[in-house]
């Protein structure tokens, strides 16, 4: 009996010792589109170096882990001790707040107020992280095939008309299976919905059903799907909300005229390299406007951490002014960070596409709605987003006309709002 | 104590050497089972043994049907049972919710019956097709043939394979720029997109999973084969039945246990169908491979708002199919039995 006493309290001490060697440990959900993820290890190195009693665990992920597991565990009480979302408002009660943690309250509002609301529960302060990028969705076009098809690309007030026409004229010539392609996601079809006057917020905040604006789009859209302007492939290609992107079709070449967004250029910088010329274009216009989508990903600090201040010190080292300088310059990514932007950046690529295409990003984003910087802030937006892909792909699969497509999203989104108790 | 005799000059087999650990275990578990008979009685000790594998299954298959059917019971978004709202039986009537079945457009929940749609087609063609190319895979193996192990190696290959590589092999092969239209171009003809048609797809689903699975099958049926005695074909030669004959008349009734095993997993694994066409199609085109296993993974777990109550019933409903059909063959296997002893 006096043995077994024995081994119970070894194991109990081995346990709690365990656990200790825990204490330091801070856990980092991470996917990535392009070189980010080296980039982010890098300067998590060097942070490990100047702090060695915290140990930084960086768990490089695929997006559909963050947008499909990552809630998952959240909703346990789980999850990481920081991550990398794009689905912020929606799962704002899961954030910590960082306002009673980090160094300087003041300098995080002041660089990165601007986006603080997208994360943070309604109607409260809190700091819940930062932006590790802006996005604005936008164009591409293959300037390559522009060129031997002798067309002229279309200019800065082309309209998605036009962008159609002209492309599928390239496609045409140079036997290419793409003239056009949006990714199979309901952030890209929302531009375009917007520019064609859409409008997804009602009058007491929550989803109004779909608008002609939007449903002039849709309609667009699932024609050039079905008469071959817009790829097929990407819209058909699942079922539900799935995502998926088309930038390996516009990387082989096979895709004239690709509508993602910002994050694209340093995955286009790497891998196109030399093999075809691209630039990027903007958004196309529509009757109402030419605004693009913003949006982004956010580092969030995980309120289920149980080290919360060592989370603290990691954030406040990966937000402080240099290395969000840095990170931004390496990864080729549009900064949040307000002093950031106001002195400028040098962006770390000998590839003069890449950087024009940055330009042209920044220049879109002047022309960016009122209604398109309200939508990463609302809490909606997902819901809306997740019936507009699946039914406008039923409709571009063929399986229900369009109008039918337009009443099953509005009673979608009516579902879902019924479903939340809101 | 045999094992403890010295083989002629002196040695132990290596049958002897393996079988001293064995035996030590053995008389380690002795006493106290011992003990344990004699206070349970002879008559508890099938209990006792039981217990261990009654526990697991009560652990990992009861519970969590139980608390799958007290989640379908609640709704809203909210993953802990506690946190969650009782709605009784709203979850299977938003379900069943439909003007008429047939048409899933009709129904509230439209996916759910499209889902269900696709998976009784899946089904019927894939546990028929499976059933038959297993059953004559396993017949032609069973004959003296060259390579004989070889050719029951490649076809058992597959059945090792992950799931997520079957799908991304078959979607390597039949993809727009796939080695299917490669080969196609290479041979003078146009490629066309297999994964976007609707019928194509769906028959590349069918097509894979019995790729995939019809080794395992293949090699219960064999199995079955060579438990046949030899002599009841021999007597039949005799009497000058012809082979067709003798294949309804000896073989098909003899491998019947086997195939009830067979036709019960097949189903079974049909109705599951997931993971390989997740990643061949994602339910695409459309919903035109849409599985009811998808169809609850997503409603639980993919969509932004999801909704587990109604996963749950979902589920609930597919494992009530499955416990109809399983009883349905058990059922019918039995009648069939009796009617051999009969006879």
């Amino acid at each position: 009996m006096k043995k077994t006493r024995t081994m119970l309290a070894a194991l109990a001490v081995g346990l709690l010792t365990s656990t200790a060697a825990l204490a330091g440990d801070v856990r980092i959900m991470w996917y990535s589109d392009g070189v980010e993820g080296e980039v982010l290890k890098d300067l998590l190195d060097r942070f490990m170096k100047e702090n060695p009693g915290i140990n930084v665990i960086l768990d490089n992920v695929s997006y559909s882990v963050v947008k499909e597991q990552l809630p998952v565990q959240l909703e346990a009480g789980n999850g990481p001790d920081i991550a990398r979302v794009t689905n912020l408002k929606a799962q704002a009660q899961h954030w910590l707040d960082l306002r009673p943690l980090v160094a300087d309250a003041a300098y995080w509002d002041e660089n990165f107020g601007g986006q603080a609301d997208w994360m943070r529960p309604d109607g409260s302060n809190q700091i819940s992280g930062f932006m590790t990028q802006i996005t604005i969705a936008g164009g591409f076009a293959n300037k390559t095939l522009f060129d031997q098809a002798g067309v002229a690309i279309p200019g800065k007030d082309a309209t998605w008309d036009d962008w159609a026409k002209a492309a599928k004229q390239v496609a045409e010539n140079q036997q290419v299976p793409f003239p056009m392609a949006l990714d199979r996601s309901g952030h890209r079809l929302s531009g375009p919905n917007l520019a064609y006057g859409g409008n997804y917020i009602g009058a007491d905040g929550k989803p109004a059903p779909l608008d002609d604006g939007s449903k002039n789009f849709l309609k667009t859209f699932v024609g050039w799907v079905a008469d071959g302007t817009m790829s097929k492939d990407v819209w058909v290609s699942a079922a539900g909300s799935t995502y998926r992107a088309a930038a390996d079709d516009f990387i082989n070449g096979q895709l004239v005229y690709y509508y993602s967004g910002s994050w694209q250029v340093p995955n286009f910088s790497t891998k196109i390299g030399t093999n075809f010329d691209w630039v990027a274009t903007g958004s196309p216009c529509g009757p109402s406007n030419c605004t693009g989508m913003t949006g982004g990903a956010g580092l969030v600090a995980v309120k289920y951490t149980k080290n919360p201040k060592d989370v603290a010190k990691v954030m406040d080292y990966l937000a402080s002014e240099p290395i969000v300088k840095e990170f931004s310059e390496r990864t080729l990514f549009l900064p949040a960070h307000k002093g950031v932007l106001a002195k400028g950046l040098d962006f770390k690529t000998d590839d003069a596409q890449a950087k024009a295409a940055l330009n042209a990003f920044v220049e879109a984003s002047k022309t960016l709605s009122d209604e398109a910087r309200k939508l990463p802030g609302w809490l909606w937006s997902d819901a809306v987003y997740g019936a507009l892909v699946t039914r406008v792909s039923q409709a571009a699969a063929g399986e229900m006309t369009v109008d039918e497509a337009f009443a099953r999203i509005d009673s979608d989104i009516a579902t879902k709002v019924k479903d939340s108790g809101n | 104590m045999k094992a403890d005799v010295p083989r002629e000059g002196g040695g132990f087999s290596l049958g002897e050497v393996v079988m001293v650990p064995v035996r030590l275990a053995l008389s380690a578990i002795d006493a106290p089972l011992r003990w344990v008979q004699r206070r349970l009685g002879i008559g508890g000790m099938a209990t006792f043994f039981l217990l261990p594998n009654m526990l697991i299954f009560g652990i990992f298959v009861l519970l969590p049907f139980f608390i799958n059917f007290a989640y379908s019971m609640t709704g809203g978004t909210a993953l802990f049972l506690p946190d969650r709202s009782f709605v009784g039986g709203d979850q299977y009537a938003r379900l069943f919710d439909c003007v008429n079945y047939t048409d899933p457009n009709s129904c509230a929940e439209d996916t759910f019956w499209t889902a269900v749609g696709n998976t009784a087609w899946f089904v019927v063609l894939q546990v028929t097709l499976m059933i038959l190319f297993s059953l004559v895979t396993a017949l032609i193996l069973n004959r003296e043939l060259m390579a004989r192990s070889f050719w029951r190696a490649v076809f058992f290959f597959p059945v090792l394979l992950s799931p997520v590589v079957v799908g991304l092999i078959w979607k390597w092969i039949l993809q727009r720029q796939g080695l299917l239209n490669f080969g196609l171009y290479g041979l003078g003809f146009d490629p066309y997109t297999w994964l976007n048609d609707r019928n194509w797809s769906f028959a590349a689903t069918v097509g894979v999973s019995i790729w995939a699975h019809m080794g395992f099958y293949t090699l219960i049926l064999l199995a079955g084969l060579q438990a046949i005695p030899k002599d009841l074909y021999e007597a039949a030669e005799m009497d000058g039945t012809r082979p067709a004959r003798a294949f309804w008349r000896i073989t098909l009734p003899l491998l019947m246990p086997n195939l009830l095993v067979v036709i019960v997993l097949v189903l079974i694994r049909a109705v599951q169908i997931f993971d390989e066409v997740y990643v061949l199609t994602g339910g695409g085109p459309g919903t035109s491979t849409l599985y009811i296993t998808q169809y609850i993974y997503e409603t639980g777990f993919a969509t932004q708002l999801r909704n587990p109550g109604l996963a749950a019933a979902a589920s609930i409903l597919m494992g009530a199919v499955l416990v109809v059909l399983t009883l349905v063959q058990l059922g019918l296997g039995r009648k069939g039995e009796k009617k051999g002893a009969r006879k």
